[in-house]
């Protein structure tokens, strides 16, 4: 149907909210609050359009298309009502851009520079002075900076069925936060980050690292080691103009080595490594009659999901460390041994697409003699700021390899960075396991793709196995009930934590819409098209570590180094 | 600090409060708010130990549950003092006012409206009117009128009541 705007036709479809059909037609109506797939909540009021025969303005995100109907979007009434909100919110919102961690990129200064706000004209006394929470080890939330659009708490609700935080108290009073108002660190808080995804202003930020590396790189006595994550190559141009899907793979092992770190290594060397040992533990599970399914373990949000709202299903997770995990323990053992260093003096830092990984790398379990293998993390976000601070700007450097014996990857390990990457690799290892042969298409389709539940049949001698990849943790808690009610025709399942994967993880930067999350992702499908080896078991440097230090996968060394165990966790909940 | 070190019986109140839960058979999410005033009417307030019960037996989350409660009024967290004073904020008291005797009861309890004091003798509580305008402005304590009070006399008032508390005859 047709529907008349600015004077213009456009399509729209029955059914759907006019901001839908708007947007669909690049008619640039701002909102504040508006979260693409979630039930629209009116409550920022910034869409808001002229609508012929209607006495109000009306919210264009919750206001259904109707035949015949005549839309003004910028007729100066609504622009004066758009103008006059934004210079509310601001009269409460304190004045320190220059000092804020979202200067440039925050949507309440981009909206009061467009609707051209040029003088505070309503001044609030705050009622309530905050004080930002950093309790957590992943997210600082600072309520002072919030403007209440709600965007964290229906994330947090909605998409990841957590609901750590609300709206607390009313009024004036009202502001977001924990239940019974206490720290994230003891809240149901999974660290994803998704929350900082959606957050239109700096309310809710990453605990940064930054100044701790710079400390470490600037130490002498420190041997400050690096690695990056599959999924940061093919974000972190877009943080320097590029569009998304720009793969940097070897600029930014360039740009790493620039800024002083004495080792550039790749997770994906152990993303390669982790799928050696899951789908060994895959393989033995099935053959031995252990815990299934099986589920993966290297998405550190979705660990602390299940060990918090489902710890029945603890011993169903992988014992598998993640990537991250396992090169810190490697880069303190096997690589610490063989450069002569004393591991104290090792600084080792991880470059990831996540928050989570920060609360990760300080979880007592993976660590070893009170020492945490992986010293700092730092997101994609928090590395672009270092690399703008040291002036070097990692697409325009000549790409370099990463470092021995680290540094060595397949396809297989860059995959883990989408939704069902980890799937895909672990099915062609676990195949060429019990066959002996390789599968005879390698891309596994049914698993690709951003839906949030994908699940496959997979043939491997005659036995057909059930797999399914989940991403956002409402749906794996969805998939987790069914099994719990008694579906048993899975035998593995993938969960990223968030929708997507890590290529829109809670460190990725910022803005990205689903159209730049899917070029993020065919960025990691091209390179598993491109390159000649793509199977975990033959990643050679793998084979090598295998041979020289590790024995075999599932070995005594891998467990002492490579493996762990998850318990349940209580929290405020 | 654990609930024992404070002096607080959260656990046995949460057996309580699973009692009062059991009054509402089948209950769910729409039922929070009258299952909210029944544990409050039974316990003098909400403990987080009982929110936290109410959440589970709702199956919502116990920031939902916080959310919900902080939002209105009538809930508190913490347990009445010995004195419970209300102050009325109505129109009639506001206009003979009540804010200057509101301060006065605040900075001589040295506590905010919704918070008990730490010794537990007194707990102070804004209500909206408490339909008695011809005393305006007007103070209760332990549900005793005190009518036309200013803020000398309701200094007084907290010195007589905090006196007779610790004679042991607290009304």
């Amino acid at each position: 149907m047709q529907i008349e705007v600015n004077n213009r036709m456009i399509e729209a479809r029955p059914g759907e909210m006019l901001l839908t059909a708007l947007r669909r037609a690049h008619v640039n109506v701002p909102t504040l609050c508006n979260l693409e797939h979630l039930t629209p909540t009116g409550a920022c009021r910034l869409c808001v359009v002229e609508v012929e025969g209607q006495r109000n303005l009306v919210p264009s995100c919750a206001f259904p298309v109707q035949e015949g109907m005549k839309v003004r979007t910028h007729s100066p009434r609504a622009v004066g009502a758009r103008k006059t909100i934004v210079e509310l919110l601001l009269a409460n919102h304190p004045d320190d851009c220059l000092y804020c961690v979202r200067n440039n990129n925050c949507t309440l200064q981009s909206l009061a520079a467009e609707l051209g706000v040029r003088e505070r004209r309503f001044r609030a006394e705050r009622s309530n002075t905050y004080h930002a929470d950093t309790s957590s080890a992943s997210i600082v939330r600072d309520p002072s900076k919030c403007i209440l659009c709600g965007k964290c708490v229906r994330v947090c609700e909605e998409v990841q069925g957590v609901a750590a935080i609300d709206f607390i108290h009313r009024g004036s009073r009202t502001h977001v936060g924990t239940a019974f108002d206490q720290g994230l660190n003891v809240s149901s808080c999974i660290n994803c980050g998704q929350c900082i995804m959606v957050c239109p202003t700096s309310a809710l930020r990453e605990q940064s690292a930054i100044k701790e590396v710079l400390d470490a790189l600037r130490n002498p006595d420190r041997f400050v080691v690096v690695q990056h994550a599959p999924a940061v190559s093919v974000t972190l141009a877009e943080e320097f103009g590029l569009r998304p899907g720009a793969d940097v793979d070897g600029c930014l092992t360039a740009a790493l080595r620039r800024l002083g770190f004495r080792r550039v290594f790749d997770t994906s060397f152990s993303a390669d490594l982790t799928i050696m040992e899951e789908a060994s533990e895959l393989v033995r599970r099935l053959r031995t009659g252990g815990r299934l399914p099986m589920l993966t373990s290297c998405s550190p949000g979705w660990i602390k999901y299940v060990e918090e709202f489902h710890p029945d299903f603890v011993p169903n997770l992988s014992t598998c460390k993640s990537p991250q995990q396992m090169l810190g323990a490697l880069i303190k053992s096997f690589f610490a041994q063989r450069e002569g260093l004393d591991p104290a003096k090792i600084y080792s830092v991880a470059i990831m697409p996540c928050t989570a990984k920060k609360f990760e790398a300080g979880r007592p379990e993976l660590g070893r003699d009170g020492r945490p293998d992986v010293d700092a993390v730092l997101t994609t976000r928090e590395l672009a700021r270092i690399f703008r601070l040291r002036g070097i700007d990692p697409t325009r450097v000549v790409p370099e390899s990463a470092d021995h014996p680290f540094g060595e990857r397949t396809t297989a390990g860059k995959l883990f960075g989408a939704t069902g990457g980890v799937m895909e690799a672990a099915l062609r290892t676990a195949h060429h396991l019990l066959t002996g042969r390789e599968l005879e298409e390698l891309k596994v389709k049914p698993v690709r793709g951003l839906e949030g539940v994908k699940e496959a049949r997979v043939r491997i001698n005659g036995v057909e196995l059930g797999v399914a990849v989940a991403s956002g943790l409402a749906n794996a808690g969805r998939l987790l009930g069914e099994v719990r009610a008694g579906r048993a025709d899975l035998q593995f399942i993938e969960v990223m934590t968030c929708p997507g994967g890590c290529i829109a993880g809670g460190g990725q930067p910022l803005g990205a819409d689903r159209d730049a999350v899917r070029a993020r992702m065919r960025a990691l499908y091209q390179i598993d098209r491109d390159e000649p080896v793509r199977v975990s078991h033959r990643n050679e440097a793998v084979r090598r570590l295998y041979d020289e230090f590790l024995d075999e996968p599932l070995s005594e060394a891998s467990h002492r180094l490579l493996h762990t165990h998850y318990h349940a966790r209580e929290v405020i909940r | 600090m654990s609930p024992e070190s404070v002096g607080c019986a959260c656990a046995t109140e949460t057996l309580q409060a699973d009692a009062v839960l059991d009054r509402f058979p089948e209950a769910r999410r729409e039922h929070l708010i009258p299952i909210l005033q029944a544990v409050q009417d039974e316990f003098g307030y909400l403990s987080q130990a009982n929110m936290l019960a109410i959440g589970r037996r709702l199956n919502l989350p116990v920031s939902k549950v916080y959310g919900v409660a902080t939002f209105y009024n009538q809930f508190r967290f913490q347990p009445r003092g010995r004195v419970h004073c209300q102050v009325c904020r109505g129109t009639a008291c506001h206009v003979k006012g009540s804010a200057t005797v509101l301060e006065a009861i605040r900075q001589a309890l040295k506590i905010d409206p919704g918070q008990t004091s730490r010794d537990g003798q007194f707990s102070l509580e804004v209500v909206a009117c408490i339909g008695a305008c011809g005393l305006a402005p007007v103070v209760t304590m332990n549900g005793e009128f005190h009518a036309s009070v200013t803020p000398d006399s309701v200094r007084k008032l907290v010195q007589q009541y905090a006196k007779d508390t610790q004679n042991g005859n607290g009304k």
